[in-house]
């Protein structure tokens, strides 16, 4: 349903789309404001956007170095996944658990995840597994942090009900503990989605073969504008798709969710 | 505290505290009392671990032991380390802090506010942040470096990037939530647009923009660690790159302690602040 303002809303934001598009072309190119030096023009964007597409830079072509970061994330985010739910679910189902663990966690969560790259490179080296092992880290603490709410939410009608009628073991936690607090463990997900990215553009800023982040760093050393562009733009959109992509997911396991 | 008396919204059906009348219950952690002694013997057992795996390794580039890097810490106070002491990197990183999360938040949050009341500015603006709030902020590391070099400037534009979403959406979220009653009796007693924007909105939405800066402050502390893992010589990430560099353990550890430390300070001191504006609304529920 369109009703007039806001189908004008509408216009409007695609007014102003078009109206950044043209400022980018004057700004850079005929008014001349911002140099070259500084920012590419969009016939520079397209042609570094081609030149890393089709052919090669920083040691591959874009395919190359979106899957290299991709994979990497897809293992560093799994890993994150299992530890982060494991020990949230452990924390919030045994006091014991939690007593025991959760000062330790409360040391370690301060740390900012990027201020683990460096004890990282110290232990595992320039190689993948110092990026999985700080993605591992960084990105469960808040998965822990959202699964204990998450359970801790739970209505406890619900949980007597589900004990009464005899839901134990594996049952109880498949059936009703993880579905009560799948919402919030949804929003855990994004958070540890986000960090992942953030982590591997930052460890690869900081040594790696291949991946996004290493032509970020290429095309800062060769001052080449229209390539950092390029570099930015792929990395907001692998942000983009793969968090359509745990939205699409949300929607499978989480269909009471109005979101 | 709790009582919803003050709040003019509509009657609901009061929600049972969950914690209350079943706390007896115990059938997840939650619901128990925590043992303070097991925390303790948790923390004790992972300091020994720790201690206990730094001796057996015993490789300076590897792992040092608690109190190693305690007297580290306690060390590098008074003696300088890459060119200065701790205190003259806390101040270094401190002063990238408070430009980069300031200016996020002078521009930041007036922008929320208004993309929240004017909902042509919204639609105006709307893509064009979407697409900024998914670049992460350390993809700007390139830009940063080309635009205002790696001393000051670099490392506040990162930081300024880490911030300012929260902000914006934080002030947008806080101004979109204004009591539609509100709006109505401040519009019948005549009030125009900019009155109204000053006078109602901005002061119902302080509860939520307090908010937004808390989370702002981490997301920018975040993000000064990345800029100065990157683009810095000098500041609290920094040590923890020369300690990389020179292979030596205790000072990564002792950066990544003194980072950990501001930072919670920081969370400390945004939470009470948070909790000083909400008892001065006179909403501490919300």
């Amino acid at each position: 349903m369109t009703s007039a303002p806001a189908f004008r809303l509408r216009l409007i934001s695609l007014a102003s789309c078009a109206l950044l598009l043209v400022l980018w072309w004057v700004a850079t190119g005929p008014a001349g404001w911002v140099e070259a030096t500084r920012f590419p023009d969009p016939a520079t964007f397209l042609e570094s956007l081609k030149q890393i597409a089709l052919g090669n830079y920083a040691g591959g072509d874009l395919a190359k170095h979106v899957m290299t970061s991709s994979w990497l994330v897809a293992r560093g985010f799994a890993l994150a996944v299992v530890i982060g739910i494991g020990l949230g679910l452990a924390m919030s189902l045994s006091a014991f658990c939690r007593d025991f663990l959760g000062p330790i966690f409360n040391f370690v969560r301060p740390v900012p995840p990027l201020a683990w790259i460096p004890l990282a490179l110290l232990w595992f080296g320039l190689g993948d597994a110092s990026k999985l092992f700080v993605m591992a880290l960084a990105a469960s603490i808040p998965l822990v942090i959202n699964t204990m709410t998450g359970v801790e939410q739970i209505d406890r009608t619900l949980l007597e009900a589900a004990r009464v009628s005899g839901a134990r073991g594996f049952n109880w936690l498949r059936h009703v503990i993880l579905p009560g607090a799948l919402p919030h463990i949804m929003i855990g997900l994004r958070l540890s989605l986000q960090t992942s990215w953030t982590v591997i553009v930052a460890a690869e800023l900081l040594g790696a073969i291949w991946g996004v982040g290493k032509v970020l760093t290429a095309a800062k050393d060769d001052v080449y504008p229209g390539m950092i562009v390029v570099g930015m733009a792929t990395v907001a959109v692998l942000g983009i798709v793969s968090s359509l992509l745990l939205g699409l997911a949300e929607r499978r396991m989480v269909p009471w969710s109005k979101r | 505290m709790k009582s919803n008396a003050a709040s003019p919204r509509v009657a609901q059906p009061v929600p049972r505290d969950p914690h209350k009348p079943r706390k007896a219950v115990g059938m997840i952690a939650a619901d128990r009392p925590p043992r303070r002694w097991i925390g303790a013997l948790g923390v004790a057992s992972f300091v020994l671990v720790w201690h206990l795996l730094a001796l057996r390794i015993d490789s300076a580039s590897t792992l040092a032991t608690p109190v190693a890097v305690l007297l580290a810490f306690v060390s590098m106070l008074h003696e300088p380390f890459a060119g200065s002491t701790l205190g003259f990197h806390l101040l270094a990183s401190l002063r990238r802090f408070g430009s980069g999360f300031g200016l996020a938040v002078l521009l930041g949050i007036p922008l929320g506010v208004a993309m929240g009341w004017f909902r042509t500015l919204d639609a105006a603006v709307k893509p064009a942040f979407d697409l900024l709030r998914f670049i992460a902020p350390i993809a700007w590391v390139p830009f940063a470096v080309l635009w205002f070099g790696t001393g000051f400037g670099g490392p506040v534009l990162i930081i300024f990037t880490g911030a300012f979403p929260a902000c914006v959406i934080g002030a947008y979220g806080g101004a979109k939530l204004v009591d539609g009653r509100l709006l109505e009796a401040a519009r019948m007693l005549g009030a125009r647009s900019g009155r109204i924007l000053l006078e109602v909105v901005v002061p119902s939405a302080m509860p939520a923009i307090v908010a937004a800066l808390r989370v702002a402050a981490g997301n920018a502390w975040q993000s000064l660690v990345g800029a100065e893992l990157i683009v810095a010589t000098s500041g609290l990430a920094y040590i923890m790159v020369r300690g990389q560099m020179n292979r030596t353990i205790v000072i990564v550890l002792v950066g990544m302690l003194a980072i950990g430390l501001v930072g919670l300070v920081l969370e400390w001191l945004f939470r009470h602040f948070e909790r000083y504006v909400k008892r001065r609304l006179g909403s501490a529920a919300a």
